[in-house]
């Protein structure tokens, strides 16, 4: 469903990705893992149009996405959230949630003067905050949310633009464990009902209790990919992550 | 169901204000006084209108005198080329609304690519631009600028058809203002001015959103401009293009609250009366000056956000604070809170709280 084909990316002398190619079936959940600066999250940017590729193709089913303008990327059916989360915290939480769905809806309804947030919308969304949670903060301003409301809001709003695929960078970063349980049973239920998933993270037992699928990468390539049981016991990764465990510094690019 | 009636009670506040405003110049006539009515109700609108796009977007402009001057030289080079006088002035409005938005789109287009910073650096470039271009070409009269046309009006109700000019003017803006801000739209420049890039990310298409803004924050900012260059007389480069406008309507809007709809307005209501009475009461035009750059300072740093946030927080808080004192002497103790993955979700943010309070503060 979503395939990134050799992408290469370098900034100045550093090159983050090379030569990467990551597949993500439709309806499963793909983990992408790596040590600190291995490349993930640019190869988030660049699906996402935040970042041009250096060379490769990324493709949403046959469509070719590579370095569309990340209105367009979100507009095709590509929905994110950061590593560092990004919410509007000056707005209402429900606000918050109707910046992302003003790409649908009819015509009529698109009047750029026409009150923000149809009932349709505001009830669509009311729904998709009581199912993570944060449904009694609707009226409250973002910026009053703590650290892992946060998370469930940005991963809430990607949620009501009913994205194709949802591509989550380090959701359980930062969070404490029942958070993080509960972050995990709201995928497997969206999973369950047909929605996709890509996942950054560097929580090993939630990305591998997640994901079908993992692909690993290093220095910017892609070093195993596979089920989580293959990719638990390869000794490559084992190598990228212990190798590099001791030398880890908190210039955390990937 | 409080908010049927606080919304009947604000429509009915607003229209008691917009009362008071239409039977001002009957009841005082005394000219002095009709002079800065009329010149409060331009920089009213030219303050509202300013706010409209940077206020809403965050893009902070001080080149917005640029719009103020061109739509002067607009209606004083139409009315001395169609030779107008009267009441006819008036209808010269529109077409310095058109030519302040024509102008707002090529420089829209190149300043709106930068953010912050360069931005407002780029606006004020424009804005010396502008004031260098009046002073030399002959079409505006280079230097000694352009003469309005004089009515010859009763002089008793000689400032009344500006006054209620303006005052439609400024009636219209805040109308457009308070929908906007409640719109699609506003919500898009409202997420633009919180975090553009991610706005992007959620299908934001941020230049037209933000070139719309612009483009009708100058068609109001031009019609200010044509009208009080009839009122006043005349445009010269140094005052139709004035630094101290610019500075003037971002002192209103951040005095009242940025972003807001009605603290520009209240801003300019305070302001620019208060500026004219310390010109004409002390001889000496640059205290007025100094003091408005001294009050600019004051704002910043002690009411960042603006008065009417403000006190609305304070008042919000207060009446937070004597519910729950109520609260808790009814329920002979606080309060215990169910445990709640997400309300214990606040690692290393602050924890929950209540937030009624301040999610009215955003509010006009």
């Amino acid at each position: 469903m979503l395939r990134a084909e050799g992408v290469s990316k370098a900034f100045g002398g550093v090159q983050a990705l090379r030569d990467c190619t990551v597949e993500v079936e439709q309806g499963t959940i793909a983990g992408l893992i790596g040590p600190n600066g291995s490349g993930k999250t640019t190869l988030f940017n660049i699906v996402t149009g935040y970042e041009r590729v250096g060379g490769g193709e990324v493709y949403l089913g046959d469509r070719k996405i590579t370095n569309l303008l990340p209105q367009r990327v979100f507009a095709a059916g590509i929905g994110r959230t950061f590593q560092l989360t990004r919410i509007f915290p000056r707005l209402t939480v429900m606000e918050n949630m109707l910046v992302a769905t003003q790409h649908t809806g009819s015509r009529r309804t698109r009047n750029p003067l026409a009150r923000a947030g149809g009932r349709a919308d505001r009830r669509r969304a009311a729904e998709v905050l009581e199912f993570t949670g944060i449904a009694g903060h609707s009226d409250a301003l973002a910026d009053t949310l703590s650290y892992g409301q946060r998370k469930l809001l940005e991963l809430s709003y990607v949620l009501v633009a009913d994205p194709a695929i949802v591509l989550l960078d380090e959701p359980a970063g930062g969070v404490n464990p029942s958070l993080i349980q509960h972050i995990a049973d709201r995928i497997r239920e969206l999973n369950a009902a047909g929605k996709t998933f890509l996942i950054v993270e560097h929580n090993m037992d939630f990305v591998m209790g997640l994901c079908g699928q993992v692909t690993v990468l290093d220095y910017g390539t892609v070093v195993a990919a596979g089920p989580p049981e293959i990719i638990r016991s390869d000794p490559r990764v084992l190598d990228a992550y212990l190798g590099i465990a001791e030398e880890d510094d908190d210039a955390d690019a990937g | 169901m409080s908010k049927p009636v606080r919304t009947g009670g604000r429509a009915g506040g607003i229209l008691a204000v917009f009362a008071v405003l239409a039977v001002f110049p009957l009841v005082l006539q005394n000219a002095t006084v009709t002079t800065i009515a009329v010149d409060t109700l331009i920089f009213g609108a030219a303050a509202v209108a300013w706010n409209i796009f940077s206020g809403y977007s965050g893009y902070i402009s001080l080149g917005h005198a640029v719009f103020f001057g061109t739509g002067a030289y607009t209606v004083g080079i139409a009315a001395r080329a169609w030779q107008l006088t009267g009441d006819a002035v008036f209808a010269l409005l529109p077409l310095a609304a058109a030519v302040a938005a024509g102008l707002a789109v090529p420089l829209g287009l190149i300043a709106l690519r930068v953010r912050r910073h360069t931005f407002v650096v780029i606006t004020i470039a424009f804005f010396f631009i502008a004031q260098l271009t009046a002073t030399n070409l002959s079409v505006t009269g280079g230097s000694s600028g352009i003469l309005a046309p004089s009515p010859n009006w009763d002089a008793a109700t000689f400032n009344n058809p500006f006054y209620y000019t303006a005052l439609a003017l400024l009636a219209v803006t805040i109308a457009m203002s308070w929908l906007i801000r409640g719109s699609r739209f506003g919500l898009q420049l409202r997420a633009i001015r919180d975090d553009e890039d991610r706005a992007a990310g959620l299908g934001v298409r941020a230049m037209p959103v933000k070139l719309a803004a612009f483009v009708i924050s100058a068609i109001v900012t031009g019609m200010a401009g044509g009208l009080w260059f009839y009122f006043i007389g005349q445009a010269i480069p140094q005052f139709a293009f004035d630094p101290l406008f610019d500075l003037s309507v971002v002192v209103m809007a951040f005095f009242g609250g940025l972003g807001t709809i009605w603290g520009p307005l209240l801003g300019a209501l305070l302001i620019e009366p208060a500026q004219q009475w310390l010109t004409l009461q002390y001889t000496n035009e640059y205290l007025s000056e100094i003091l408005l750059g001294a009050l600019f300072l004051v704002v910043i740093l002690g009411l960042p956000r603006g008065v009417i946030p403000t006190g609305a927080e304070k008042i919000a808080m207060l009446r937070a604070r004597l519910r729950s004192a109520r609260e808790t002497a009814a329920a002979g103790g606080p309060e215990r809170q169910r445990a709640d993955p997400v309300r214990e979700a606040g690692a290393p943010g602050a924890p929950a709280r209540d937030t009624g309070a301040s999610a009215r503060e955003a509010g006009p």
